[in-house]
């Protein structure tokens, strides 16, 4: 389910098909920048309603959806 | 020196998003000011605005992630310079080191700068936006013209209130002049149609208070009691002459002189007698070689507040001299467009180089009551044909900042 809230959140940024977006993507692959990714954790943040510390060695989704895992 | 011509246009304005539609209606007196439907005027006094109409990003080869990263002045900035550069068929025949934007705007990302303290006082620091900072700052406009064309010389985003875009037009005319870029993209940008925004202009009794759209911008008439905020974007592609000719780009007209003076008198009143307006006015027609067997057109500043329009009307015959400034055909297209702040000088500049290639000036419209303080040829409400030899385009803006174009009719 993680997954699939996360992926949903990065199609609508990027508006791009969801079906693009898989755990192994890299935000390099999704062209998201560190700007882009602080944005995204804020929206995800509120979608799960965590807070996620943000750690800048996050590079791929998978690496995302275990640190929203980790904090719910 | 080298001379430098003009080479493309664009605009987004509240009279049209494109070229023809913008000057097409110009010429046929097509008012642009309408009621003010951004947000709720309920409790404000002032009821209208020249708001653009019809703009679809997409239109202009921004995608729907790019448009919700730039604040919606640098999305108009980045249309008229889309404009521009398919109309100049610029891209590809300039070095990058050699291509340059000079763009800037009066008071930037304002829409970006609410939303984001609305989230800061509502939901603390850690809900600001990333992008706050670089979609807020005026220069970002230029930056991302810069990035989207590879423009890696001279960029420059100028701050200078009202008179923005005109000393970006004019600060880009003298690099290529001096050789420090072949091509510029030059103009201004403003989207300030923001509760924060007329609030404040409404308080510094900058504004109209008018109900009635035609009875609302009247510069140089005698019931003139304030200006109407527009907005947009004006950009122009100016190009070094030899450059222009050896690809055959079309050329709208040359720039021939401009000049950059201060009031150094009060924060927002225009020095009363001109005379620091005046000395921009007369620099800029020296250097362009005016004179009085010239048919002049001037784009006047022409804001339709009290104090402006009759310095400004004693700054033209000071700058000038009588005669030619009595000779003048004089326009303000802003009783058509309202006053689009830092993107008023490029847009009437535009309007400048389109009266001398097509020969036709459009009129300053809603003209009805003249005033003993404003008593030159203002071109009343119908435009006029002529064959044009030279124009100027004034800004004024507050911070005493007094900008002037000259423009010549291109002959080859």
């Amino acid at each position: 389910m993680t997954f699939e809230k996360t992926a949903k959140i990065l199609a609508e940024y990027k508006d791009i098909d969801v079906s693009e977006i898989s755990m192994d993507s890299t935000f390099e692959d999704l062209g998201l920048d560190s700007l882009d990714t602080v944005e995204i954790v804020m929206s995800l943040e509120d979608e799960f309603g965590i807070s996620i510390e943000l750690d800048s060695s996050l590079k791929t989704v998978r690496e995302l959806v275990d640190l929203i895992d980790r904090s719910l | 020196m080298k001379r430098v011509v003009i080479t493309g246009l664009g605009v987004v304005t509240p009279v049209g998003n494109d070229i023809p539609t913008f000057w097409n209606n110009l010429i046929n007196g097509v008012c642009g000011i309408d009621t003010l439907t951004r947000f709720d005027t309920t409790d404000f006094k002032v009821k209208l605005a020249g708001e653009v109409r019809g703009f679809h990003p997409a239109d202009y080869g921004i995608d729907v992630p790019s448009a919700r990263h730039m604040d919606l002045y640098t999305q108009y900035a980045m249309a008229a310079a889309y404009q521009a550069a398919a109309d100049s068929g610029i891209a590809g025949t300039v070095a990058p080191e050699r291509l340059g934007v000079y763009l800037g705007s009066g008071i930037g990302g304002m829409h970006t700068f609410v939303t984001e303290t609305e989230k800061l006082l509502k939901r603390g620091p850690a809900r600001v936006s990333p992008f706050f900072i670089p979609m807020m700052i005026g220069n970002m406009a230029a930056g991302t013209i810069a990035i989207t064309y590879n423009a890696q010389g001279p960029c420059l985003p100028v701050v200078t209130a009202c008179a923005t875009s005109t000393h970006s037009i004019g600060e880009a005319f003298h690099a290529i002049a001096h050789g420090y870029a072949d091509a510029i993209f030059a103009g201004g940008s403003e989207a300030t149609i923001e509760p924060l925004a007329v609030a404040g202009f409404t308080n510094s009794q900058a504004l109209s208070l008018s109900e009635d759209p035609q009875a609302a911008s009247l510069p140089f008439d005698a019931r003139r009691g304030g200006f109407v905020m527009g907005e947009g974007a004006g950009v122009m592609v100016l190009e070094e002459y030899e450059h222009a000719v050896s690809r055959g780009a079309t050329i709208y007209a040359e720039i021939v002189g401009y000049a950059n003076t201060c009031d150094a008198y009060h924060m927002t009143a225009p020095r009363p007698d001109g005379s620091c307006a005046a000395r921009a006015i007369a620099l800029a027609a020296r250097e362009g070689g005016i004179v009085e067997d010239d048919l002049l057109y001037i784009n006047a500043h022409g804001t339709g507040t009290p104090l402006n329009d009759s310095s400004e009307t004693q700054a033209f015959k000071l700058g000038l001299g009588e005669t030619l400034a009595r000779h003048a055909v004089i326009s303000s297209t802003k009783s058509m467009t309202g006053h689009m702040l830092g993107a008023a000088g490029a847009v009437e500049a535009i309007a400048s180089a389109l009266t001398l290639s097509r020969h036709v000036a459009p009129p300053t419209i809603n003209y009805k009551e003249p005033d003993p303080a404003c008593d030159l040829d203002y071109t009343p409400n119908v435009r006029r044909e002529g064959n044009f030899t030279a124009a100027l385009s004034t800004s004024l803006g507050f911070g005493g900042h007094n900008a002037c174009l000259a423009l010549r009719a291109f002959g080859g």
